[in-house]
């Protein structure tokens, strides 16, 4: 057991803990910032695979851009969490054991299958052999991905503007 | 040498399932969202672990396009949530069923 298998393993369980401790919390604002601890493990991961590049963009747009327009929307409204119940248990039950028998399933067929059993070298993707890359053999495909940030970002101006731009009609419409 | 490949992609799945049961099981259209981020993190944690394990870049790139992909749906999905809260009142989905 390497130095790197250890850090692995580490990573693996801060990462599963902090995400179990995100998704079970009530409290949105906790359940965020949890969330932004799993994000900052991946970034980590990724460091430790060999692709630091993506473990600065890890930080930088899912702990820092996404994350925090989280933070912001959830301090905006006020959401009534408390009220918020789990599914009776009659649901659960049928449901938690699909779960677990998908778990045992996926968990087997990794195992039975030879190819994973491969154990990974360590390798570095230095970040300016990959920007030149993917804009020697991605290209197409980052100015698919540019319209589609343009697209969405035309989609969240339109859905924000909409209800503030006519409160008269809203009105109406309350009345009717 | 770091590890089999295949505990990598048992993190990823359990990380999957974890996306999966934030998604299903909370009634709050916020972590819904959460749940989908989560997810997209899986598949982005075993892209980057496969990339590693056939040492090719291919992997790291899909993960370039999953960040912006993310980043897209949490813009357009979280103005979804402030348009349907501005209309309501409320991010429970049980109170958008109007098709009902």
């Amino acid at each position: 057991m390497t130095v790197y298998s250890i850090i692995f393993y580490f990573l693996a369980l801060l990462i599963l803990g902090s995400t179990a401790m995100a998704i079970s919390r009530r409290n949105l604002i906790h359940a965020v910032i949890y969330l932004i601890f799993s994000f900052f493990g991946s970034a980590m991961l990724f460091y430790l695979f060999g692709a630091p590049f993506l473990a600065v963009l890890e930080v930088i747009i899912y702990a820092g851009a996404i994350m925090v327009l989280f933070l912001f929307i959830v301090i905006m409204m006020k959401l009534r969490t408390d009220e918020e119940r789990l599914f009776p248990l009659k649901q659960w039950v049928p449901a938690a054991i699909f779960g677990i028998v998908y778990i045992a399933i996926g968990i087997g067929v990794v195992i039975s299958d030879p190819s994973s059993r491969i154990t990974l070298k360590t390798a570095l993707a230095n970040p300016g052999i990959f920007g030149q890359y993917i804009f020697e053999k991605q290209w197409l495909s980052i100015e698919i991905v540019s319209l589609l940030l343009l697209v969405a970002l035309i989609g969240a101006l339109i859905l924000g503007k909409r209800s503030t731009k006519n409160p008269a009609a809203k009105a109406s419409e309350g009345e009717l | 040498m770091i590890v089999p490949f295949s505990h990598v992609l048992i993190l990823a799945g359990l990380l999957f399932l974890m996306g999966m049961v934030c998604m299903v099981v909370r009634r709050s259209l916020i972590m819904i969202l959460l749940g989908v981020e989560i997810m997209l993190n899986a598949a982005a944690i075993i892209l980057v672990g496969s990339s590693l394990l056939w040492q090719e870049m291919e992997g790291q790139s899909i993960v370039l396009f999953i960040f912006a992909i993310a980043g897209a749906e949490v813009s357009v999905g979280l103005a979804l949530i402030v348009w349907a809260y501005r209309q309501t009142g409320s991010v429970d989905p049980r109170d958008f069923n109007l098709l009902k």
